[in-house]
């Protein structure tokens, strides 16, 4: 047998393990069972029932939020992806130069700087851009989320880009393709499996958002995350758990179709 | 000085003028081709050789239009083209990494040039058919190109590239990710497909042997400068410079004085003792102190004196020839490689001292 460093066989590494699976499920999991409790109360077990789904079903608060969350998510993640893109073709498609780590940093700003630095800065900006424009609709949630998106988009699109092999573009221009031809047949086609993975893992993250959507939106734009952050200020029952059920079925969903899609295309 | 239209009498299909290229700026600044002119005739198969980093890659992609020379003309066909990008050209490339579009089949790929002109579907379908059974290819059609092995990719790559039916196909080094029974398979393949479709085939390549075998003619590059173009006869029996006779075959150098010049031969005093005539190549008067140089098989073993003389070193036995490294009066060292027959026995040995007769014709002054 090869003797190398296994980490497996080191004391303690299973008792870490196990507390960290426990951490990171059981309270999700508790979460989702009492989305299922007969009684109002998030510790007591009454018997199992729908009642809570169907009350959240006719929320009209809920569904207003849950689709405006949806909106917003489908604009900013595609705006996100197609600069994303752009992004990603621009700075793969270049010999490295003095300043291009620069750049990648300037692209993957959102990871850096804490988001609620972002959404006070945001929310000075566009407080004053409400006064001047008169303008307060969704249009600004949608900016901020296409912002924070990019970094997500740009990732998977990037890695499938340095995996392509520079000499296919050359060979279809050599076969006469124009430009545009040649990223319409060639390039394109070989990127969609990360243009698609980059879009759903911003829709992902945009849904998800609470901090700077929390301090950007106006009054009545609640999206579903800050929708059952408010809910928790108040009454607690077990309609909030039934909505984050719902939500992390869709999000898992999403998740697995990415997966999916992203392996059939390699 | 313009270049004459045509080599050999045929017509020239290609032409670099002066072509420099120069990667970069200030003290980074490389140069990878300096002051190129050749002309390349329409059917040949010419061969850059060169070692690697000399500038081979870069003279065909000047052709195939993926780069733009710093100074200097492309001709095709006697019109200037040094500004048009690729896909106005009709010059074709065989990538060393193949380059097949991965998400179409092998079919597909075959197209991909013929749908681009805007060729009529039923001419392309004709077409695809004709490429991939001149590659012994049919069966695969619809394969997907991760989906086949690295003969067959070439050979896809080469339909792909000959579909257009281009002036010029550009292949750089084609057959270096071969082993090497596909290789030679290849090599032969690569004649045929160019003697059958008339085609000219700039091809690099390395491996001097594959330069020898294949060409036409061959230009032999260093660090961006082509030192000589020539038949492989030419390149191998007359190489003009010592980069040239050091790169191809093995060779012996004999130094000595010109005596005199006389109807395209020199008299040479060679400093081991001996005269000998040489060539030399056109456009030069050799004069002075003078390098020669002799292939080994050029030249004979014999028993007493003769043109040189010297002490057997060693005797290495090949089986088709016999290598007979000797040392001669001066110091240096010369080998002779002669045929091996069954009955003839070699008539001295180790230590003996021998003399050498250089063949007629067989020595060439070298330039500089
Ligand atoms: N785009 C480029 N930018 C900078 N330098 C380059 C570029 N392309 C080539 N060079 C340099 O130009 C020189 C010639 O390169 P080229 O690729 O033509 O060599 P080659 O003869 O094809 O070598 P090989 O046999 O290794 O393929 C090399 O020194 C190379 O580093
Ligand atoms: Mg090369």
């Amino acid at each position: 047998m090869a003797r190398y460093f296994d980490v497996k066989r080191q004391t303690g590494f299973a008792t870490i393990a196990i507390v960290t699976f426990v951490l990171l499920y059981l309270p999700i999991a508790i979460l989702v069972i009492y989305a299922f409790n007969e009684g109002e109360s998030l510790a007591n077990w009454e018997g199992f029932s729908l009642r809570w789904f169907v009350a959240a079903a006719n929320n009209d608060a809920v569904k207003q939020a849950a689709w405006r969350s949806l909106v917003i998510a489908a604009f900013a993640a595609t705006f996100a992806t197609i600069a994303a893109t752009m992004a990603a073709l621009a700075t793969t498609r270049t010999r490295r130069y003095r300043g291009l780590t620069f750049k990648y940093a300037m692209i993957n700003q959102p990871l850096m700087v804490p988001e609620i630095v972002t959404a006070v800065a945001l929310l000075i900006v566009f407080s004053q851009v409400k006064v001047w424009t008169g303008y307060s609709g969704l249009g600004y949630l949608i900016l901020a989320h296409t912002a924070f998106c990019i970094p997500f988009a740009y990732l998977p699109v990037r890695a499938r880009l340095e995996n392509m092999d520079l000499a296919l573009e050359s060979a279809a221009a050599d076969l006469y393709a124009t430009p545009w031809k040649t990223f319409r047949r060639i390039t394109l086609p070989l990127l969609q499996p990360g243009i698609v993975a980059g879009f759903m893992l911003a829709f992902v993250i945009s849904l998800d958002d609470v901090v700077i959507t929390e301090f950007v939106k106006s009054g009545g734009q609640d999206t579903l995350p800050t929708y059952m952050l408010g809910q928790l200020r108040r009454v607690i029952t077990p309609e909030v758990n039934a909505i984050a059920t719902l939500f992390l079925a869709l999000s898992v969903l999403i998740v697995t179709a990415f997966f999916f899609i992203n392996r059939q295309k390699a | 000085m313009p270049e004459p239209l045509r080599v050999n009498e045929r017509r020239v299909a290609v032409e670099a003028r002066n072509i420099s290229k120069v990667f970069g700026t200030g003290e980074h600044a490389l140069r990878a081709l300096d002051d190129v002119s050749v002309g390349i005739a329409e059917n040949e198969f010419f061969t850059l050789l060169g070692p690697s980093g000399c500038g081979k890659t870069t003279l065909l992609r000047l052709i195939a239009g993926f780069e733009f020379p710093t100074s200097g003309a492309i001709l095709l066909g006697g019109e200037d083209i040094a500004t048009l990008p690729p896909y106005k050209r009709p010059v074709n490339t065989v990538f060393q990494s193949y380059a097949l579009f991965p998400h179409l089949t092998v079919a597909q790929n075959v197209s991909f040039g013929l749908e681009m002109l805007g060729k009529p579907r039923g001419e392309i379908e004709a077409r695809v058919a004709e490429m991939l059974k001149l590659m012994r290819m049919e069966q695969l059609a619809n394969r997907r190109t991760d989906q086949i092995s690295g003969g067959q990719a070439q050979r896809v790559a080469l339909a792909r590239a000959l579909a257009p039916a281009p002036k010029v196909l550009l292949l750089d080094e084609p057959l270096s990710a071969l082993d090497y029974k596909l290789r030679k398979e290849m090599q032969l393949e690569l004649k045929r497909m160019q003697a059958e479709t008339g085609i000219t085939f700039i091809f690099v390549t390395h491996d001097q042997e594959e330069a020898l075998t294949m060409s036409d003619r061959v230009a032999v590059m260093s660090a961006g400068k082509i030192l000589q173009v020539g038949s492989p006869r030419d390149i191998y029996d007359r190489p003009a410079e010592r980069f040239v006779a050091d790169f191809i075959g093995e060779t012996n150098y004999l130094a000595g004085t010109v005596q005199g010049v006389d109807g395209g031969r020199a008299e040479v005093l060679l400093k081991t003792g001996g005269r000998i005539s040489a060539s030399y190549s056109e456009g030069m008067t050799p004069s002075g102190e003078v390098t020669l140089v002799v292939r080994p098989e050029h030249a004979r073993a014999v028993e007493g004196a003769a043109d040189l003389s010297g002490a057997v070193e060693d005797i290495v036995y090949f089986g088709t020839d016999t290598h007979i490294h000797t040392r001669l009066d001066d110091g240096s060292a010369f080998t002779v490689r002669q045929q091996n027959s069954r009955n003839a026995v070699l008539p001295f040995a180790r230590g003996d001292r021998i003399g050498i007769v250089v063949g007629d014709d067989a020595a060439q002054v070298l330039r500089d």
